[in-house]
Formats: C-alpha cells, structure tokens, sequence
C-alpha cells in the first residue's frame, strides 16, 4: 500500500466525496475503506460524518468497522475525525443515548442550547487554549464552516480550541495521534485546506518516524 | 466570536445553463454554472444555490450533472433542490455533491416529506424554500410593529405561499408553514419575497423578520438585493441569517467583497477573504 494514501472510512456520510475532492486538491491519494479488511493496515484514518450520531455509531457496528477502528487508534494510527466524526470518539451522546460512541475520549455529546438558532449553521470563528497541531499557520481570526445541533460541551482535556454558539462547546481536540475537528474543513476555504494538510503533514511525520525505527 | 452572516450567490438554472428571469417569467441564459460558482468560490461567498427552476423529470440527469460541476469548484458549502419529491431524489442530488437540499412544491403538497429527508440526511441537509407573496388584502406589516408584538400572531396572514414556480397559490400562511416546516424538521428556511424578486428594490424586510422571529433555525433572505445597503436592512431589520442574490452578482452589479466590506463597515459580523 502508497505510504501516503489516507483511508477515509465509508459508512455512507454525504460529506465523504468533498473531503476526498478536498485531500485531491492537496495532492494526498485516498482510498475508501467500508470493510475491516480495507481498514487494516491503514497509515492514516479519516472519519467524515454528517447526519445522525445513533446511524453513525450502528452503521460502524454493521460493517464490523468499529473494533478495527479502535484498534487502529490504539496502535497510535493518526486519526481525523470530522463533523460526526469528532463526536463519535466520545463515550455517548444525547442525540442517541442508547447508542455507545467509541469512547476514545472521555465525556458526552450533548444538544447546544436553544438560545441560539439552531442548527449551528454557517461560519464561525475559534478561541485556542493551547498550541495546535491542526491549527499550525491558520490566522487566529479565520473563520470556519460549522453544520451541527449537538457538541461537546464539558471540553475535556483533549480540546485545544473552542467555539461559542449559544455555549462554549470543542471545535478541536486533539489527544496523541487522534485529532478532530467539530466545523467541516472540506467547506471552509483556504483557512479548512490549511487545517487538512496539517493532518497530512502530521501523519506522514508519524509514518517517516515509524519507518526510520525499523 | 458570533457566527458570521452568510452572503450567498445563487444560480438558477434550467439544469444545464444559469437563467435569470424578473417575478420567475422571461428566462434569459446568464451563464457556465461551473464558471460563475469557481468564481464565487474565489470572490468569498459563503455558500453557494444551485436551482433546477425547470425541474423536469427528462433533465434531472443533465441537473445532476451540473450539480457534480459545481461541486468540483468549490470549498464551501453547496446547496442544491428543484423538484425534489422524494428521499431518493434527495439522495441523488446530496450524492452529486450537495451538502444541503431544497424542496418547495412537494414539501407543500405532502408535507411529511419534510420529516423523511430529516431522519433521513439530517436536518442540517435539509432546506426549506419558500416562495412567499404579500396577499392583497392583508394589511401592510411594519418591521417596528412586527418586533413589538409576539409576532408570529401578528403577522399571520399577511404572506401567502405559492408554488410551482410560483404559479399557484396555497392559501398557506408563510409564517405558520416556517413553523410547521422546522417542527417537521427543517435546518433552515430559504425564504423568498415574490414581490422583490428580481426587482432589485431591496429585500422584503418586514416578511423575513416576521418568519426570522417565528423560528428557531436559520432564514436565508431572498429576492430584490440591489446594493449594500439592502443587504444591510435586511441583516438589522430583517434579522435574516443569511442573504440570498443572483444577477447583481452575476452581472457585476455588485461585488461580493464590496458587499462584505460595507457590512463589516456596518458593524455586521462577515467573513472577509483576502
């Protein structure tokens, strides 16, 4: 397999073909994985999600996808969780509570709050609590595409840059090789383009680092 | 940090070229879909509308295909709808590389449609359009007056909903079909003034506060953008989320980052590309 190639995991999500169209303008190969023999091995993970966190979730488990993908991250695989995707790595969320996330990192999806219009739809700019992988280059006043109802509320440890709609809620988190994002990179520009190759550039790091120890 | 208001660039089309037309009738091509949406792309536009506005069965491959040529040019967020009936032919269109669709007609005429594409794609994919007209009889509403009371009450009644194009009338009240529409689970309402389309008298103020105020999601505003000033109304007045114009764009009336340095200048929170 390409030691560049990223495998974006198929579970059917509507954004799947901008993030491909998107890591293409980059120069980066992709190939889709909706099976656990085309996860295995991967160099990289991406994990776009749009819709529903219950039909994420249950889609994962149908397609055998969910242990591999644990697996993977647990190896130290570098992972980017997109939208949906972000939100699956928690423990659960309220938008499916009887639906368990991947429970990578700790705490709950919850619903934003109805003071504000909801979905939370449109661009919005990032308050940064600490120094960022995915944010390395990006002007601090960039604004991003968001498309969602439901976030993490209760920043864990991992969130490395907030946002406010209506609460404070994580827009990037990142926690060793898993990396995430809550806005949609694939639809915000110049500054979404910046934000995808530095996942590129961070897993090709990790790789290189990998193979010079062998 | 506030959420920005967007500024959106839409191409109506005959599912293969951009048309333009005054009040929906005398069509006249105006352009590549692909070309004026990698140019919005680069200008700043914060999302782009692609309409199918002949809808017809025969060319909805053609459409598609427009829709997967748009896509291809773009990094921001693709709205795309005309004739939409079905989950199925939502799903043709969000798989053509839409992130959001629009249904009108069909919605009106069974409105469970609405809640099948939420459960579906997700409310954040599913777009209202709204095709609204001042009734004749119905009393003129002003923006002072619509902020005072509790609105929705005082202005029902006042905008009736067409469809097909608007050729036909609904007897449907605008304001309470929004509030239907979102309880069934649309993510946002793109609403147009059928009085000010294509008119370029500005937007209708009044109607888009009325139907802003009455729901909890967003409103795009639509139909008589003329200059900064209009979209400025209708960002304060119209407590729109969004502003919705094609031929001032597309005929470079106006530029799209003239527009957003005015409002910026205004004290309205855009996104300014450099």
């Amino acid at each position: 397999m390409n030691a560049a190639k990223l495998t974006l995991v198929d579970y059917g999500a509507g954004n799947l073909p901008s993030v491909e169209r998107a890591l293409e303008r980059l120069g980066v190969e992709t190939q889709r994985a909706a099976t656990p023999e085309a996860l295995a091995g991967s160099r990289a993970i991406v994990l776009p999600g749009v819709g529903h966190f219950g039909q994420l979730m249950r889609t994962l488990e149908e397609r055998g996808l969910r242990g591999p993908l644990r697996d993977a991250i647990a190896r130290g695989t570098p992972f980017l969780g997109i939208c949906l995707g972000l939100q699956a790595l928690f423990v659960s969320s309220e938008e499916d509570p009887k639906q368990s996330g991947l429970g990578i990192v700790s705490g709950s999806v919850q619903p934003l709050p109805k003071t504000a219009k909801l979905p939370h739809m449109g661009w919005n700019r990032l308050r940064r609590l600490r120094p960022s992988v995915l944010l390395r280059g990006v002007r601090d006043d960039a604004y991003f595409y968001f498309a969602h109802s439901f976030a993490a509320l209760d920043a864990p440890n991992a969130a490395v840059a907030v946002c406010d709609h209506g609460a404070c809620f994580v827009a990037v988190l990142e926690q060793e090789n898993v990396l995430a994002v809550q806005f949609h990179p694939e639809k915000s520009g110049d500054p979404g383009a910046l934000v995808l190759g530095n996942f590129v550039e961070f897993a090709r790091a990790k790789t290189a680092r990998e193979e010079a120890r062998r | 940090m506030s959420l920005a208001r967007r500024i959106i660039p839409c191409l109506d089309t005959d599912g293969a070229s951009v048309v333009k037309g005054v009040r929906f009738v005398n069509l006249r091509d105006a352009g590549d879909p692909a070309e004026l949406a990698a140019r919005y792309n680069r200008e700043g536009a914060d999302e782009l509308v692609v309409l199918d506005i002949a809808a017809s069965r025969d060319r909805r491959g053609t459409f598609l295909e427009t829709i997967r040529r748009v896509a291809e040019e773009l990094a921001i967020p693709l709205t795309a709808g005309g004739g939409v009936r079905s989950v199925e032919e939502g799903r043709s269109i969000l798989r053509a590389g839409a992130d959001k669709l629009t249904v009108n007609t069909a919605a009106v005429l069974r409105p469970e449609l609405i809640e099948e594409l939420s459960r579906e794609f997700g409310a954040q994919a599913v777009v209202l359009a709204i095709d609204a007209k001042r009734c004749a009889k119905c009393p003129d509403r002003s923006v002072a007056a619509l902020h005072h009371a509790s609105n929705s009450a005082l202005a029902s009644g006042a905008w009736e909903v067409f469809v097909r194009g608007g050729r036909e009338a609904t007897g449907r009240d605008a304001v309470a079909w929004a509030q239907e529409a979102v309880a069934r689970g649309a993510g946002e309402i793109l609403l147009t003034s059928m009085d000010r389309d294509g008119t370029r008298s500005g937007f209708d103020c009044a109607l888009t506060a009325a139907v802003s105020c009455a729901v909890g999601v967003p409103v795009i505003a639509s139909g008589g953008a003329d200059n900064p000033a209009d979209f400025l109304a209708v960002f304060s007045e119209g407590r729109a989320d969004a502003a919705l114009a094609a031929s001032i764009f597309h005929d470079n009336l106006q530029r799209l980052g003239e527009v957003k340095q005015f409002l910026a200048s205004h004290g309205i929170p855009v996104r300014l590309v450099a």
